[in-house]
């Protein structure tokens, strides 16, 4: 097989799952585009470990076993951050990125005219 | 096109070529659209919970693409973990955090064309480094597979073990960074409490397997 193929269909799913970082609102699907992302990596590492234990007769298989761990990883990324959205909509009533905005730069004076507001009361 | 004359050139040389695509190649070319367009749908849809069953397409697409590519072990896992417990896990988190059946006409933010324009050149760059870089170069999936679960297992406990074994130990701190996270404060627990741990901790569980 050319090897063409899974390395162009890996850059599309990670550019698709770019995209999907970048313009969804909702933090779980910002999440499952996350989830797009890992996958199109261990698609990349599939492929040129299949090519290498082939050419290269690379025996360690690498690229499969950073593939196990690359999945476990994203099992745990996917248990915290679902974890970290849900206490953040307990907390605010909402999962919208957009929103939490307490940290962003434009809303610097509003934060100190109530700290301030906090520390004289 | 200079690409395709330079494919030409090479499938001359070698004995394979882009006009005498194998069987196999075929197969992973028409599935790999299919995953393709189960992943534009996932990151469009406005429909928050079908962009979670088009995960599920776009995932299981993958696996027959490892399979394809003789990864047997790696497409086991990947349905194992990623369509039976990680989308089951975003469905959980849909549902918890009340998102809206039906149509959400603010699914996208307002950077939307950035993101689009950041996406497309990031494509383009990538696809064409790749492909400039690697025309020339064929899997040979002839012969006995390179991912079988003998072979895979081998590997992974002969040369392996010690990120293995760290990894377990990744795993457990996740869990119980998932429960104390979602666990709420002593004065103000209610039932709803023990409820965002549950799935937490099936992924861990999936995830060590």
């Amino acid at each position: 097989m050319h090897l063409v193929y899974p390395a162009v269909l890996s850059a599309l799913l990670f550019c698709t799952g770019l995209y999907g970082v970048l313009a969804r609102r909702n933090a779980v699907l910002v999440l499952m585009s996350v989830e797009l992302m890992l996958n199109a990596v261990n698609l990349n590492l599939v492929a040129f470990d299949v090519w290498l234990s082939r050419t290269a007769r690379e025996t360690l298989h690498s690229g499969q076993a950073l593939t196990l761990f690359t999945i476990a990883i994203a099992a745990a990324e996917i248990g915290i951050g679902l974890a970290i959205v849900l206490a953040v909509y307990r907390n605010r009533g909402t999962s919208d990125i957009d929103r939490l905005r307490d940290t962003a730069e434009g809303h610097e004076t509003d934060a100190l005219a109530a700290e301030k507001a906090e520390a004289t009361a | 096109m200079s690409l395709a004359s330079a494919a030409l050139t090479v499938a001359a040389a070698a004995p394979h070529g882009f006009l005498s695509p194998t069987g196999v190649e075929i197969t992973f070319l028409l599935v790999s659209v299919v995953t393709l367009a189960a992943a534009l749908v996932t990151v469009t849809t406005r429909q928050l919970v079908h962009a979670a069953l088009w995960l599920v397409a776009t995932l299981g697409g993958l696996a027959v693409e490892y399979l394809l590519l003789t990864a047997e072990f790696i497409a086991w896992m990947q349905v194992l973990i990623y369509v039976g417990s990680v989308v089951v896990l975003l469905l959980f988190g849909l549902m918890l955090t009340k998102a809206p059946i039906g149509r959400s006409p603010d699914a996208d933010s307002g950077n939307r064309w950035a993101a689009l324009t950041v996406a497309v050149a990031a494509a383009a760059a990538l696809v064409w480094v790749v492909v400039d870089a690697f025309r020339t170069t064929w899997i040979d999936l002839a012969g006995a597979p390179s991912g079988t679960t003998k072979i895979t297992g081998a590997s992974l406990f002969q040369y392996w073990v010690l990120p293995f074994e760290a990894l377990s130990v990744l795993l457990l701190a996740a869990l119980v960074g998932a429960i104390v996270l979602s666990r709420k404060a002593k004065g103000e627990a209610t039932t709803t409490a023990s409820t965002p741990a549950v799935p937490g901790t099936r992924s861990e569980k999936e995830g060590v397997r």
